[in-house]
């Protein structure tokens, strides 16, 4: 419990809890990019840099982005005219309130009784680099196929319709 | 070989010196304050400079002097502008997101700034070795897209967007070969660390250093990455984002005083560190180009090599027009993509051949032909020709 970990420990839940609460939607997404960025920094302090700057690549770069252009794109972004809160919003916390029970219920139970600390791995970029083109080398290339066809797929979709000349 | 090298190092050693007198306690974050403080002097300073060089440079291109009135030549100019900036109203539009238009600029400097934390400017002088670095380059960059939307829509003005709009999908396009032209230098050195990357160049087979931009695949990477850093940094010839006659200033339209400042800032300094990353990459860090010129201080190297990329990015401003969007997107996806992937495979073709004159063909020819038929190709479709201007009399 350094008070690096409580930093982005803080950062983490105010991101997700703001993301949750606030009404306008373009302020949700930044909001929830705290938060995304709150866990790449636990990430890193955990010695995962390689997942901790992937993290940061990909949602604040590329996630975060693609949300705020699709709400652009949809809908003014004003803000909504319901209320905060939904009708129903005494039976969905009660539902959450079960759900978290159980799951720390059976969390709590499933926990052994003695504390075993495993060995910290020292994971580096090159290794990851290695058991993908090693070890994981096809599904890799399934992976790549599978997100070339999307991006051709979507090329498509996107291209003009061409009008056949009568 | 003594007094060089004590003046190589000399920021590094009176860095140790002063955390001698420091406590023990105290020393982790006075030596990073001591290593943090440098940057956040020098590259501002070196903005203010860029500014009047660039303002100076653009005159005599087009035939004008440029400023020449405050101090000597009018190179006391920039002075003068930031306390300009400084003492000029800050206004933020009544119907502006004053949270997010106050945050914009912010965010936007903070990235720039946090991507010199891997830059290593010199022997020694890097804030931190990170053992993905380049990686973290990136990822740092990637929040520049944010802070750029961010600005755009919090002004709330069709011109702030529009400008927002196209500076974020240019940004996205332009990372794409941006990251794919250095992934072949990653390849050559098998690291992701920008200190591993330089000290591999920093060699020498009689006077000639072992930069990358002395291999076929090498040189195309530093061009093709040189494009991706000129549209990434929003700059002439790919500054649609800000295009004048269009949508007036951009994303930053709404932005005065101080906060304006701070996006002018923040837009060089991301110049910098791109031309920093290419130097890294490709033009051998600190390392001199000759092996008799190593008496030289490394830090003087780096800035040299700065300073003459950010004299190109000046020249080409000059000289070329504005492209329009969709010859933008059309260079980024139907140009730069297939290069930078050829690009990718020529360098395994270069690892895996024995070095000698015939590699040194078969990877030339490999980028050559190619380049040669894709620009037949793409030019084919489109009818050029001489344009004739009407004016009136």
């Amino acid at each position: 419990m350094t008070l690096f970990f409580l930093i982005a420990a803080a950062l983490t839940i105010v991101g997700t809890a703001a993301a949750m609460s606030l009404r306008n939607p373009i302020h949700c997404i930044l909001s929830l990019t705290l938060g995304l960025v709150g866990l790449a920094v636990l990430y890193l302090q955990l010695g995962a840099q390689f997942v901790g700057f992937t993290q940061v690549l990909v949602y604040v770069g590329a996630v975060a982005i693609l949300a705020v252009f699709a709400i652009m794109m949809t809908r003014s972004a004003g803000s909504p005219q319901q209320p905060a809160f939904s009708r129903s919003w005494l039976s969905g916390s009660a539902v959450a309130v079960v759900v978290f029970a159980v799951l720390a219920w059976a969390i709590s139970s499933a926990l052994p009784s003695t504390k075993i600390v495993p060995p910290q791995p020292a994971v580096s970029v090159n290794q990851i680099g290695d058991a993908l083109m090693h070890k994981f080398a096809l599904p890799l290339e399934i992976i790549g196929l599978l997100l070339t066809a999307a991006l051709i797929g979507a090329v498509i979709v996107a291209m003009p319709e061409r009008r056949e000349t009568p | 070989m003594i007094v060089p090298d004590t003046v190589d190092q000399i920021f590094v050693l009176s860095k140790h010196w002063l955390l001698g007198y420091v406590p023990t306690a105290l020393q982790p974050i006075v030596s990073a304050i001591l290593s943090v403080a440098p940057v956040l002097v020098v590259f501002p300073l070196l903005f203010a400079i860029t500014t009047v060089l660039e303002r100076k440079g653009l005159g005599r291109i087009q035939n004008r002097y440029g400023p020449n009135r405050v101090g000597p030549y009018g190179f006391s100019q920039p002075i003068a502008d930031g306390i300009k900036s400084l003492t000029k109203e800050d206004i933020v539009p009544r119907s502006a997101d004053q949270v997010v238009h106050l945050l914009a600029p912010l965010l936007l400097v903070m990235a720039a700034f946090l991507a010199y934390a891997v830059l290593p400017i010199g022997r020694n002088m890097v804030l931190t070795n990170l053992n993905a670095g380049v990686l973290f380059f990136f990822a740092v960059g990637s929040m520049v897209e944010l802070a750029v939307f961010m600005a755009g829509w919090s002004s709330r003005s069709k011109y702030s967007l529009l400008g927002a709009m196209r500076a974020v999908a240019q940004m996205i396009s332009y990372e794409v070969p941006l990251v794919l032209a250095s992934i072949v230098v990653i390849m050559a050195s098998g690291s992701l660390s920008t200190v591993a990357i330089v000290n591999l160049q920093a060699s020498y087979t009689s006077i000639w250093p072992h930069w990358f931009i002395f291999t076929p695949w090498g040189f195309t990477g530093f061009v093709l990455f040189m494009i991706a850093a000129t549209a990434e940094s929003n700059r002439s010839p790919f500054d649609l984002p800000e295009g004048e006659s269009e949508i007036i200033a951009g994303y930053y339209i709404e932005y005065s005083g101080f906060k304006f400042a701070l996006f002018f800032l923040g837009e060089y300094l991301g110049m910098f560190a791109t031309s920093g990353l290419a130097i890294t990459l490709f033009l051998g860090g600190w390392a001199a180009p000759f092996s008799f010129l190593t008496w030289i201080p490394s830090y003087i190297w780096f800035f040299a090599k700065l300073l003459a990329l950010i004299c190109v990015f000046i020249w080409i401003r000059g000289t070329l027009p504005r492209l329009r969007m969709d010859q933008l997107m059309g260079l980024a996806w139907k140009f730069m993509l297939p290069m930078t992937l050829l690009n990718i495979f020529t360098a395994g073709v270069w690892h895996f051949m024995p070095s000698g004159f015939t590699r040194w063909l078969v990877c030339t020819s490999l980028l050559i032909v190619p380049c040669l038929l894709l620009s037949r190709g793409l030019k084919q479709r489109k009818k050029l020709q001489i344009r004739t201007y009407r004016f009136a009399e």
